[in-house]
């Protein structure tokens, strides 16, 4: 199946959750990781919940913060 | 090397003497030719920590940027935040919460208020390496 996975076509054996998919995807921090699927942010705690289906549009992005001390 | 305009200085200085005691953010986007990184847009973001020693960028703001420099084919270069109080150096949480060596962390100090001072590091395994920035007109 076809997904597109932060703007690139991306073509992945079988349905996965979102979790499985950033393994798949080779993801590193995954803790630091912030998914939207379909121009939805997802909560993490819905990562092995909802499953990546043929289509679907996975944009991810790592956390950006800091702190002066 | 960093290569910016004068105008996107101003607008991240403004940003952060407007956020001021709040610390404040950004992403920075362009092209990158080999040793060379141009700016060609910046995107000032809410910091939602709200903190004056503390920054989180906002993930949906982050989300539209990064989509918005994709269709302008633009890189992502790096990101900036202010430290109102403090030097232009990364503290320790900056360089914890520093996930990616290939970006530029830019910091914005207004320690001396008539004398703001901005650079540029690259950050790896916690060890923070100075870039040069040159301001264009
Ligand atoms: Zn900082």
């Amino acid at each position: 199946m076809n997904i597109k996975v932060n703007g690139n076509d991306q073509k992945i054996d079988r349905e996965y959750t979102v979790r499985e998919l950033l393994d798949v995807l080779n993801v590193k921090m995954k803790e630091y990781v912030t998914v939207q699927l379909n121009d939805e942010i997802l909560s993490r705690d819905d990562f092995d919940k909802i499953i990546v289906k043929d289509g679907d549009t996975v944009e991810f992005l790592y956390y950006m913060g800091g702190g002066s001390r | 090397m960093i290569i910016l305009s004068k105008n996107d200085y101003k607008k991240m200085l403004d940003h952060a003497k407007k956020e001021s005691p709040i610390e404040a953010c950004g992403l920075l986007a362009g092209i990158v030719d080999g040793e060379k990184k141009f700016v060609k847009e910046v995107r000032l973001l809410t910091n939602i920590d709200r903190s004056p020693e503390h920054f989180s960028m906002d993930p949906k703001e982050q989300f539209e940027a990064l989509k918005h420099f994709r269709e302008n084919k633009f890189v992502l270069i790096g990101n900036f935040h202010s430290h109102p109080q403090s030097p232009a150096r990364p503290s320790e949480e900056d360089k914890r919460l520093a996930f990616d060596s290939k970006l530029s962390y830019l910091i914005l100090s207004l320690m001396e208020k008539e004398n703001p001072v901005l650079k540029s590091f690259i950050i790896e395994d916690g060890n923070s390496y100075e870039e040069d920035i040159l301001i264009e007109d």
